[in-house]
């Protein structure tokens, strides 16, 4: 089934936040933001900009009637900074005015002096001065310290990986209208539209149940809207309130760049010890992620990484400790994979070190110690492994070592073109690691023409979670599509919803879709069994007919509703759906965090054009655990944008942020994504196809965050093809693997002092 | 229709904060993501052509006389507003493709590969893709749009003699409407009245110069708004290119396209497509003037670097007087110019490569394709026998200005090229360019790769030389 909006995107008729049509005197707002990253503020005039043509009004963080603060899992950030800023693009003041222009002139005109504080960009530099988010935590199996000694081989090293910013195509924004009684709706491009609403409530005070937050749909969340969306739906709110008039902010992209927070980037330390036979022994990480100047999302961010320190490997020996370090950047949130990617990449880094100096393919290793069922995860859950059934039908369908070998003949032949070859497995866990978020409403309603209506707490964002709700009560109604609406995620319909993130939102949503059809159905042909004198387990509904015993009977879908109605039995159900069987005790590190895992390996292949250092990526050949997809054509879409989207951050994605803290990679000109022509020739996603049991919806496992990791095998490809020109290459783990950082690995550093000889020379 | 707005306004803003029509999105506001992507339809000798374009970094001033097409112009009539709204062939294959997530960019993709469909380039993939290569998704990873694409040049292949625009209405690629705006723009066109360069009254009040727009519109769209233009587009005769001799003109209103477009250039330069592929992206190439991207005076320019190497000539003029100008004499410093306020770039000539004569064109940037280059270079050799003659180098990226590299050249003349030779020119190089570390990489960076493309020059022009 194609994804339900697929009709009104072609025709450009979907409704984003900025294509809402305005309320007569909305208003416009514009931010000005810190310009310094770390400093107290001396003064702020902003007498100028009021009296300027346009302006409604300026407002800063004593206009707030309630709380000044957004911080969700930790109060630590204001909404409009008060005496002190953090970091660049904090907001100071928020302007609001009759059209975008005035608005975002009259910003120009205040005036802020400051009074210069340290700046800290550098996570490690922070975890020296002790400025961390929360307390260190650290995973634990085994003992790694007795197991060194059972070690053949022993490996040390450190590695980097920049962030990464979303660029959802559609920025931030929202629309806040007020209401009666004090009341206010906000439009919000939000992946949370719960936390708007919460945190809007908490700045503004009013309780919850006076904030309405409604959302359509996203133009792209990846995370950059899960927390961060929350600021701008909680100003417009605020000077909406306060000018009692409608206002509209949709930041443009220099602002979304400069203003919001991006994938953390990590800076980690490994040791790995190995046994003869290549087994894994023992392996310790030291994470230090950099969190930026408030906690936002971090502690989840960082737990995952510790959840997801050994990837898809089996190793009996763990310890891994992180640290959450606060710096002067924007605070860092939520992208897809949420931390679990940044911890991948450090046991693929090890593993690599491991092979090149023991000149073996990196795959020999990996294969060696995938994890199977029954091993344990370093977090204590039990393994229900697809890890070794992944590979091995890679195998079969791609070949591996046949590859490896076209590859060496390739090399062989061509003195300037060098090919290099990565295998990436992935091993990714559903459910929200904060084990309450795991929860989820949906209320569906059967009106009385036979038409079904939904709404759940899920976000459309792209991913298709729509699609699957509508084919999930498609299913137990047996009815056509077209007879089912998904209406908008709002708070007035559902309360207290998790965010649309950690790919659980199909299965959660889904599940309480599939929970609220099937009572209402249980209803129908409970009567319908009255009538029909049968049982109403022999009962079934097969396109719009009712049949008892396999029997078709007069009981049509219509009929159905209509008697139903007429007899008073309800036609609407709200269901609440929480999986089973999830805990996780954090004094302990230890608990059943996860419903299930995500299993999948792939082959990264890359050529190195060696004299300009560029690079093209060949093929990724995939094969992936979809458990049994729902739908192929969205779970497909999902894989491929996820795998380009982490290649992306592997290679060309930079973000560079200069000792000041400021963002010079702050636009599209300077900070690039994948283009039509830098995505891998070839893509194929082959799925497992796999028999066993799994928790999912429909069996249809989470697919959203779980491909993007398949694209750190683009690095290790990358390596592999530069080692294959330059075998002596010291290539430090730094992603990403730019163009730069390929062709001065490329060449020995003796001619870079050439160079250096030659500036010398006047 | 006609309009009061501001002509320095963006058509984007016009589009959709005046005209009401949310099917153009913005992304960027700097023609780096292809969300605003409409098309731009006008006649050319008479015939009526279109072309795709950023409408965040076209003034309504260049839309004047033209036919504009935006989403909601292609769509259907059929079933609009219900729940299975009629689809054209383009929209059909994305969708069915899946070639469409969150949607945000599939309008501008829509709208480029409709382009596509009114372009009179072979049906092929290659060529499908060329027209997306200027829209940005960050969903879908493009293979189910590359899939789409494939779609769509399965149906353009059934097009035998027709043409193109009853091809593409009978095949409902367009509505039937089409067909009549032929005759519209002609009759626009007859009560359009442009003052000419010549027109000194016009020139006194110094008016901003525009052609495409594509960078003044990057970097300054709002004070663009109320200033004071004069549109190059929309003056007859500045888009010529044409030969008198060994001598190629080009006009102050020639896009790269135009430049792709003419016979003279492919002539001259046969690998021309290959390195205009490497320079922004299709709807930014349509509208990018070669004299613009002089006067923005980026020290990285791509086609800077690329007349720069050919020792083009300027004839500049402010309405009274003209004078001659090299290319290389223009850059004083960082983006100072040896030209008063009042000049404007008339014409453009330069010598057309003949027999004996080599050119190559190089350049690398974080992304290959629409990305500003962290190194480019190019390289122009008049052969003397086995020997080299005359020679032009040009640099970008690697100083404060676009640079021509004079003790390189004065080097390589009269040599016979050897690996040796090459080597000791890259040596001298490095004492000519001063790079800075910045957003495009280091400068040690950038010292090594202009080395490489040297290298690499040399290795495209004189095989079966190589460097390992």
């Amino acid at each position: 089934m194609k994804h339900i909006d697929s009709n009104t995107h072609v025709r450009g008729e979907s409704v984003y936040l900025d294509d809402i049509p305005l309320v007569s005197g909305t208003l416009y707002a514009a931010v000005f933001d810190s310009p310094v990253a770390h400093g107290k503020i001396k003064s702020l005039d902003t007498s100028e900009a009021a009296a300027m043509r346009g302006v409604a009004g300026i407002f800063t963080s004593k206009d707030i009637p309630g709380e000044n603060q957004i911080g969700g899992i930790i109060p630590d950030e204001e909404l409009l900074a008060g005496t002190h800023v953090h970091f660049c693009g904090m907001p100071i003041a928020l302007v609001v005015a009759d059209s975008e222009e005035s608005a975002r002139a009259a910003v120009k005109k205040i005036k802020a002096e400051f009074e210069l504080l340290p700046i800290i960009t550098d996570p490690r530099e922070a975890k020296e001065k002790g400025e961390l988010i929360i307390p260190p935590r650290t995973f634990q199996l085994g003992d790694t310290h007795a197991a060194w000694s059972q070690c053949e081989h022993i490996f040390e090293g450190r590695t980097e990986t920049n962030g990464q910013e979303h660029l959802y195509i559609e920025t931030q924004g929202a629309y806040a209208i007020p209401q009666e009684n004090g009341a206010i709706r906000i439009y919000s491009s939000t992946q949370g539209p719960t936390a708007v609403q919460r945190t809007a409530a908490r700045v503004l005070g009013l309780s919850m149940n006076q904030v309405e937050v409604d959302t359509t749909r996203l133009g792209g969340g990846f995370g950059g809207k899960e927390d961060q969306a929350t600021t701008w739906g909680v100003l417009c709110a605020l000077a909406a309130i306060l000018v009692k008039k409608p206002v509209k902010y949709a930041l443009s992209r220099i602002e979304d760049m400069r203003m919001t927070g991006k994938r953390h980037p990590y800076s980690a330390d490994f040791k790995i010890g190995l046994n003869k036979q290549l087994k894994i022994v023992a392996y310790e990480a030291t994470f230090y992620q950099n969190a930026g100047a408030a906690a936002d999302l971090s502690p989840a961010v960082m737990e995952r990484t510790l959840f997801h320190c050994t990837n898809s490997y089996y190793v009996p020996n763990v310890k891994a400790t992180a640290y959450s370090c606060r710096t002067n950047l924007p605070p860092n949130t939520a992208f897809r994979g949420f931390g679990g990617p940044q911890g991948m990449f450090v046991i693929e880094a090890a593993i690599a070190t491991a092979a090149e100096q023991l000149h073996i393919p990196a795959s020999d290793i990996q294969e060696k110690n995938l994890i199977q069922s029954g091993d344990t995860f370093p977090y204590g859950q039990i393994a229900v492994s697809e890890a070794n059934e992944c590979w091995s039908k890679t195998n079969r369908l791609y070949g591996i070592k046949k590859l490896q070998q076209e590859i060496t003949d390739f090399n062989n032949r061509n003195p300037l073109r060098k090919k290099g070859i990565a295998l990436m497995p992935i091993c990714f866990g559903i459910s929200f690691t904060k084990t309450l978020m795991n929860q989820a409403r949906s209320l569906v309603h059967v009106y009385t023409d036979g038409s079904v209506g939904i709404s759940t707490g899920a976000v459309e964002m792209g991913q298709g979670v729509n699609t699957k709700m509508l084919q999930v009560a498609a299913t137990i109604f047996s009815i056509p599509s077209e007879k089912i609406k998904v209406n908008t995620t709002n708070t007035y319909r559902i309360a207290n919803t998790s965010p649309t993130a950690a790919s659980a939102a199909a299965d959660l949503n889904g599940k309480a879709t599939e929970i609220a059809c099937t009572i209402i159905l249980q209803r129908l042909k409970q009567l319908a069994a009255d009538d029909l004198k049968v049982p109403a387990d022999s009962l079934t509904l097969k396109e719009e007919c009712l049949y008892a015993h396999g029997e078709k009977t007069n009981w049509s879908w219509k009929k159905l509703v209509t008697a139903a109605y007429v007899n008073r039995i309800s036609l609407s159900e709200l269901a609440h759906y929480t999986p089973p069987d999830i805990h996780f005790d954090a004094t302990k590190e230890k608990g059943h965090p996860f419903t299930y895992h995500v299993y999948g390996t792939a082959i990264v292949a890359v050529t190195v054009d060696c004299l300009r250092g560029i690079y093209e990526f060949d093929s990724v050949k995939v094969v992936h655990d979809f458990g049994s997809s729902m739908n192929k054509l969205i779970d497909i879409g999902q894989c491929e944008g996820g795998i380009v989207q982490g290649i992306g951050w592997m290679t060309m994605e930079e973000l560079l942020y200069d000792q000041e803290g400021r963002l010079r990679s702050n636009a599209l000109s300077t900070y690039k994504v994948p283009d039509i022509y830098s995505v891998p020739k070839e893509i194929i996603v082959q799925a497992l196809e796999t028999t066993k049991e799994n928790a999912a919806i429909f069996r249809s496992k989470a697919v959203g965050e779980p491909p993007l990791m398949y694209g750190i095998g683009a690095y290790f490809a990358l390596r592999n093809a530069v080692k294959a020109f330059n075998p002596t290459a010291t290539i430090p783990f730094d992603a990403p693997m730019t163009p730069e950082k390929v062709l001065m690995s490329l060449y020995p550093v003796p001619a870079l002092e050439e160079i250096k000889e030659e500036e010398k020379k006047p | 229709m006609a309009a009061d707005e501001s002509p320095g306004m963006v058509l984007l803003d016009f589009i959709r904060y005046h005209q009401h029509l949310a099917g153009t999105k913005i992304g960027c506001r700097e023609g780096d993501c292809g969300a605003c992507t409409v098309l731009v339809g006008e006649l050319i000798h008479d015939e009526l052509q279109y072309h795709s374009v950023t409408s965040c970094l076209v003034p309504l001033g260049n839309a004047a006389g033209k036919h504009i097409v935006t989403i909601e112009g292609v769509n259907p009539v059929t079933g609009s507003g219900t729940a299975s709204p009629g689809l054209t062939p383009v929209q059909k294959a994305m969708a069915d493709a899946g070639a469409t997530q969150c949607g945000f960019c599939t309008p501008g993709f829509v709208m480029s590969l409709t382009g596509f469909c009114l372009n009179d380039t072979e049906a092929s993939k290659e060529n499908a893709v060329a027209a997306i290569d200027g829209n940005i998704c960050r969903c879908t990873g493009y293979k189910s749009i590359e899939r789409a694409a494939d779609k769509i040049v399965d149906l353009l292949k059934k097009r035998k003699n027709e043409n193109i625009l009853q091809f593409v209405t009978a095949q409902k690629i367009l509505p039937e409407y089409f067909t009549g705006i032929k005759e519209k723009l002609q009759n626009l066109a007859a009560g359009k009245k442009t003052p000419a360069l010549t027109d000194t009254a016009a020139l006194d009040k110094r008016p901003h110069f525009v052609g495409g727009g594509t960078d003044l519109y990057v970097q300054k769209h709002d004070e663009m708004k109320e200033a004071d233009i004069y549109f190059l587009f929309n003056q007859p005769g500045l888009d010529s290119i044409h030969k008198e001799g060994n001598k190629c003109f080009i006009g102050p209103s020639v896009t790269v396209s135009d430049l792709q477009q003419s016979p003279i250039i492919q002539e001259a330069f046969p690998s021309f497509n290959r390195y205009a592929k490497l320079v922004s992206s299709t709807p930014i190439r349509n509208m990018a003037t070669i004299a613009g991207n002089f006067i923005n005076a980026s020290p990285i320019g791509d086609f800077t670097i690329f007349f720069l190497a050919l020792d083009a000539q300027l004839i500049l003029s402010d309405g009274k007087t003209k004078r001659t100008l090299p290319l290389r004499k223009l850059y004083k410093g960082y983006k100072t110019l040896d030209k008063t306020p009042g000049e404007h770039i008339e014409q453009i000539w330069f010598e057309l490569p003949g027999k004996n004569t080599r050119f190559h064109f190089e350049k690398v940037s974080k992304r290959t394709h629409l990305d500003i280059a962290s190194v480019n270079t190019a390289i122009f050799i008049k052969m003397n026998g086995d020997s080299i003659g005359r020679v032009g180098i040009a640099a970008g990226g690697v100083g404060p200005v676009p640079l021509y590299l004079q003790k390189t050249a004065a080097f390589l003349k009269g040599k016979n090229v050897t690996e040796q030779l090459i080597r000791e020119a890259i040596k001298i190089m490095q004492t000519e360019i001063t790079p800075i570390s910045d957003a495009r990489g280091t400068k040690e960076y950038k010292t090594l790769l202009l080395g490489q493309l040297i290298k690499a020059h040399f290795m495209e022009l004189f095989p079966p030389l190589i460097f390992v």
